[in-house]
């Protein structure tokens, strides 16, 4: 069969529209009217934000949407050009890209596969968008770029923090710029030992999904590399809210370290309900002893308010890296001042990854002189870029994963406000926590233009 | 016409002229203008529309004929969607042998399932069917994850097996991409397109299939209801203990109206799966056992079309707000002085949008308070405003059936 | 031992935010014959009480503090409560740490008020109506209610620490005899179950000893009778709503400092709470607390390692098995009586 779909504001723009009140049956082939799925004719072309707005990550999803309407004002020529300005490649110009003025639509993905899909595919066949992006969970993004590699849709990833995302599940269309599990373990285990000690015995709590497993594995590994012993680890449910009964064994399990790899709502409880079975005053083998979270987000930390005092855990990227860490993280403060000059606060770890993916996302079309996605794909991996507040970055061709430097952060003890919780202790070089592309399995396959 | 009443043949094809020309109705609004954002003429929704109409149908079967109240039958679409998408995996990326196998495994799991909870009337049942489901999610989301995927999900991948031979749909791979759900080759998303004047209608294959589908699936429904055996349901409804009293014993018969529910439960699961194939544990969670029993009581519980309306207003919130923007609504209200425009936007903007959840509590509300017999009896009550005054002289009737 | 001692002062605790719960909605159920499906958005009401009193505590004037920076390298502007205007920082400080136990005051009048409002407003016109209607319209209430929470307060989870007095954890095992540190349990956790216990024996005797409650169980047993008696049964009940709502409420105050609230804490709570007042046995009260306590012990074994190691998942559904187990052994529950909502 050679029937196939198409864009339909592409045929619409295209001036395909049938005389007045005339039915035309068209059935379009993959050679005649478009070369890809939703291919842009008219003036503008549509990108799709799709976002958690309800459930547990409505806030992180509108702190995203925030930074994705900044990039479409600064790609359109609004603003005071954010991180256009320190980008390393310099073809986008605030004209739109390709000369095209941006336009978008939004979604919600409620953190539901199911209704994530759902948002994407409308956003497909209904609104024509060219583009899909955003998501704040592992789960959606795998689910979503699944769907973008079988409608023919570049993807690029919002927070998803898996390995699996562009590891088993890899995909042709879907790119990520955001860390993943494994980083997170291979960059804070040598921070771990310096601060902690070598010797040391660690008790896991890992959220019974895909993600806790993957994060439980990295770190598991890379602390048991540096010489720590794994006590035990203990599976706790998704939905759980009251952690007491998986804390209070701790205390007396031999264990002198907890590692909490639970994310959003789960990780605030845990850890609240760590502090208040003493965790943190506690002494262990005659050492202090210590709770770590793998992966920080500033809305996580601001949820266990003053538990996170002094916790180490890891993150993306920070507000205030390049005041930190030097200017070898250019593009921080430019981005920082934009948003915060629009928004009144500085912007999240998951604000940045997507303000970064939408621009990615520009400059490969601008290079690659199309939207069709394979030259798309092709622009993009193996590109080499800096500027974007991460120092230099790889979009590594094999497995459509960034690497870049990852931030070893802490909570604070006196926080300023509601957004000074976190404060950067290291920063690890991204040929640390490089791996080989082939020790996740999956297939990438090949990238599929759709139409 | 096919064994029923004059009045059942006109409703069944009135609802296979709405399935027929839904692309055409549901875009309502010329592509382009301003209004466009309403139209839900687009295939993932038209089959979701569908979809769940089949899903809530088999729910007010039980719930509708016998007032038994399941609060566990997404376990039902999730184990159809599951076992569909096995076969997806395993046999051949053709859609016929997912949505056969899916109807028995959700039969067999049903069978299972009813047979325990049906020891046990009234809400004792309902959160029996509850305990099940709810262990059912959150097994398929943590331990059972070699088997669903956990919470990311089960989606068809480049390595599975799928031995049928090419032309039944079999085969790893096509030019390095998975293949598409499809019927002897006709893809479930390929569509036809037909633009005429500013408007823009499209006609999807796989929106076509499970309509037919659910054309099927009502036509039983309507059987059923007519039947001595829905006559049998809706006594235990009335009264249950007198009909025991007479001697008669209506285990066989709620066990096998279970067991139909749930055979629909999972045929809409393995359309789905169909359709798009990407199953995930949440489709199991009370949450969507709860959305199939809200579905059926904003229809018109006890009715044949209701459930079908009722999952169709449902999905359009679900779709079709949580899309709206502040953007959007500028470009709405552009025509009004600006500090009007504004205030029209604040006004609106807690609805829309991360709104839509607010928008959907506020219309169960005023629907369950303003319309006692769902949309049903809206429907109704319009007729009976309009309609000929031998109607209005006409005694209450019970539900349109 | 000192684990499963630990597991059963856990079991205790969380059974005591269930029992609360359930409690209150079986007053509900008991009562007024009305499936609630908005209980679990007044709990979370509660626990939204305390957030709203600590804004109102901490409402603050910005102060320029030129010798600090904020993000954008602007002079930091520091919030100063007008508490410590008036009061001084040190009482200031005070009042403001004791906002969880302050706002017991504050959600007690509010709480009856929304139960009230609730009752008179909407679920009065519900009582001959059939239950799935009750279960649509409460439904719909609940999802707003917390959308209007969502609106005001986000989604985020909102720290509300316990006073300063009851951070840390009482060591169980030294009182007992046993080497330190054996059991150790929180200080606010324990203040939350022996609230849950005063707050249910309040209840018990306020229904067993007063005029009023005597006359509302008999309404529940038999409403048209006493309504023929003469007796205006819909006041007693609206009453009783404002009080089952208040339990409710309360349970969310007190639990804030277990778990930050967010607006959906009330759905998360929902279903776990209707099996308890299930499995507890229709239209008994001790029933709904004996459950929640019953589930909570079992919860909390089934969370233990061992008990994981050995059968896999287990902490995910050993409620509904349990569940499952009791109602196929006992038909109506633990404690239920014949006849209610069983058709």
């Amino acid at each position: 069969m050679s029937i196939k779909t198409v864009s339909r504001r592409g045929v619409l723009k295209s001036g395909a529209v049938a005389g007045a009140g005339l039915a035309v049956p068209t059935i379009f082939t993959a050679s005649s009217a478009a070369a890809f799925t939703n291919e842009p004719t008219g003036s503008s072309v549509t990108l799709g934000f799709n976002v958690p707005q309800t459930g547990a990550y409505a806030d992180e999803g509108a702190d995203e949407l925030r930074a994705y309407e900044l990039a479409v004002e600064h790609l359109n020529g609004g603003g005071d050009g954010g991180m256009l300005n320190t980008f390393s490649s310099k073809v986008l110009n605030g004209s739109g890209i390709l000369g095209k003025k941006v336009e978008y639509v939004t979604g919600d993905t409620q953190t539901k596969p199911d209704a994530a899909r759902a948002a994407a595919r409308s956003m497909i066949e209904k609104d024509g968008a060219v583009m899909i992006t955003g998501g704040s969970s592992s789960g959606v993004a795998v689910a979503v770029q699944a769907l973008c590699q079988e409608a023919g849709i570049i993807f690029m990833a919002g927070l998803t923090h898996s390995n699996d995302t562009t590891g088993k599940d890899k995909k042709a269309n879907g790119f990520r710029h955001f860390f993943n599990s494994y980083m997170s373990g291979a960059a804070l285990a040598p921070i771990l030992a310096k601060n902690y000690g070598n010797d040391r015995k660690a008790y896991h709590l890992t959220a019974d999904y895909n993600w806790g497993y993957t994060t439980e594995e990295a770190v598991r590994t890379s602390t048991e590399a540096m010489g720590w012993e794994t006590v035990a680890a203990v599976k706790t449910p998704l939905a759980q809210t009251d952690f007491s009964s998986y804390v209070a064994p701790v205390l007396n399990s031999g264990a002198d370290v907890l590692v909490l790899n639970h994310y959003g709502a789960n990780m605030v409880n845990s850890l609240t309900s760590a502090v208040q079975f003493g965790l943190r005053a506690a002494e262990a083998n005659g050492k202090n002893f210590e709770i770590v979270v793998p992966l920080y987000s500033r809305l996580m930390a601001r949820g266990a308010g003053k538990n996170v005092a002094g916790i180490f855990g890891s993150t993306n990227w920070h507000w205030s890296l390049e005041n930190v860490a030097g200017a070898k993280y250019a593009g921080t403060n430019a981005f920082v001042q934009s948003f915060g000059q629009k928004y009144g606060f500085p912007p999240s770890q998951a604000a940045h990854t997507v303000y970064c993916q939408t621009l990615l996302y520009a400059d490969a079309v601008q290079r690659a002189g199309s939207f069709n996605p394979c030259a798309v794909a092709e622009a993009l991996e193996g590109f080499e870029f800096d500027g974007l507040g991460n120092g230099p970055t790889l979009y590594r061709a094999e497995d459509h994963q960034c690497f870049k430097d990852v931030l070893v952060v802490r909570g604070k003890e006196n926080p300023d406000n509601d957004f000074d919780l976190l404060e950067i202790v290291d920063v690890t070089p991204a040929a640390q926590v490089t791996y080989d592309a082939s020790i996740f399995g999956g297939e990438l396959g090949s990238c599929n233009p759709g139409a | 016409m096919f064994g029923l009443n004059k009045k059942d043949t006109s409703l069944l094809l009135i609802v296979a002229a709405l399935v027929a020309l839904a692309p055409i109705i549901l875009n309502p609004f010329p592509e382009g203008s301003g209004m466009a954002q309403f139209n839900a003429g687009y295939p993932d929704l038209m089959q979701r529309f569908v979809i769940f109409g089949i899903f809530a149908i088999g729910f007010n079967i039980l719930f509708g004929l016998t007032g038994y109240l399941s609060f566990g039958h997404a376990a039902f679409l999730g184990a159809g969607s599951y076992a569909g998408m096995w076969m997806m995996k395993l046999l051949s990326i053709n859609v016929i042998p997912a949505i056969v196998f899916s109807v028995i495994i959700a039969g067999l799991i049903s069978l299972a399932i009813g047979w325990i909870s049906l020891r046990r009337s009234g809400i004792y049942f309902s959160i029996l069917t509850l305990a099940f489901a709810q262990m059912a999610f959150a097994l398929a989301a943590s331990v059972l994850t070699p088997i669903t995927g956990g919470e990311t999900g089960l989606q068809t991948n480049l390595n599975d097996p799928r031995i049928l031979p090419g032309f039944l749909g079999g085969g790893s791979s096509v030019d390095g991409n998975i293949p598409k759900p499809s019927l002897f080759g006709i893809e479930m998303t390929s569509s036809f397109e037909v633009p005429v004047a500013g408007w823009l209608w499209t006609f999807n294959w796989g929106y076509y299939i499970c309509g037919i589908v659910m054309l099927i699936a009502f036509y039983i429904a309507i059987r059923i209801f007519r039947s001595p055996f829905g006559l049998m349901l809706k006594a235990v409804k009335s009264n249950q203990q007198r009909l025991n009293y007479t001697g008669l014993n209506t285990r066989p018969y709620m066990l096998a109206c279970f067991v139909i529910s749930g055979m629909y439960a999972g045929l809409a699961g393995g359309l789905m799966a169909a359709m798009d194939p990407q199953v995930g544990a949440e489709r199991m969670q009370w949450t969507a056992s709860g959305e199939v029993v809200l579905m059926t009581i904003l229809g018109g519980v006890g009715t044949l079309i209701g459930p079908v309306l009722g999952a169709g207003l449902i999905k359009y919130f679900e779709n079709i707000f949580s899309k709206i923007n502040d953007n959007l609504l500028h470009q709405w209200f552009a025509f009004l002085p600006d500090g009007l425009e504004d205030l029209m936007v604040t006004i609106i903007h807690p609805f829309i949008g991360k709104g839509w959840h607010l928008t959907l509590g506020l219309m169960f509300m005023a629907i369950v308070i303003f319309l006692p017999g769902g949309l049903v009896e809206g429907g109704q009550r319009l007729r009976k405003m309009f309609g000929r005054k031998s109607e209005e002289r006409a005694p209450k009737t019970t539900p349109a059936e | 031992m000192d684990a499963i001692i630990l597991q059963i002062l856990n079991g205790l605790d969380k059974g005591s935010a269930y029992a609360l719960i359930a409690l209150g909605l079986t007053l509900i159920f008991g009562t007024l014959g009305v499936v609630n499906f908005a209980h679990g958005a007044l709990f979370m009401l509660g626990a939204f009480c305390t957030v709203t009193l600590s804004r109102i505590l901490t409402l603050s004037h910005e102060v320029v503090d030129p010798t600090r920076k904020d993000f954008l390298g602007n002079p930091l502007k520091v919030d100063v409560p007008y508490i410590y205007d008036i009061f001084g920082e040190t009482t200031g400080a005070a009042i403001i740490d004791w906002a969880v136990p302050l706002s017991i005051l504050f959600a007690i009048p509010v709480m009856i008020g929304i139960g009230v409002l609730m009752e008179r407003g909407l679920i009065k016109h519900f009582y001959k109506r059939p239950h799935a209607d009750q279960i649509l319209v409460t439904f719909g209430l609940a999802i707003v209610l917390q959308e209007i929470i969502k609106y005001y307060f986000g989604a985020n989870q909102i720290p509300a620490p316990a006073p300063q007095a009851f951070v840390g954890s009482l060591d169980f095992g030294a009182i007992f005899g046993m080497e330190p540190g054996a059991i150790i349990y929180p200080y606010w956790r324990i203040v939350y179950f022996c609230f849950a216990m005063v707050l249910i024996g309040a209840v018990f005797a306020f229904l067993q000893f007063t005029t009023f409650g005597m006359v509302v169980r008999a309404g529940m047993a038999d409403r048209e009778t006493v309504g023929l008696l003469g007796i205006n049964i819909d006041r007693r009940f609206t009453i009783m709503f404002g009080i089952a709502a208040a339990v409710a409420g309360l349970a969310g105050v007190m639990y804030t400092p277990i778990n930050s609230p967010n607006y959906h804490m009330g759905m998360d709570f929902l279903v776990i709470s209707f099996v308890v007042v299930v499995v507890g046995g229709m239209g008994s009260l001790p029933g709904a607390v004996l459950a929640g306590f019953v589930l909570g012990v079992l919860e909390s074994f089934a969370s233990m390692r061992q008990v994981i190691e050995l059968l896999p998942g287990v902490n995910q559904v050993v409620i509904y098995l349990a569940a499952i187990v009791i109602l196929l052994t006992r038909p109506r529950g633990l404690l239920g009586r014949r006849g209610v909502m069983e058709d």
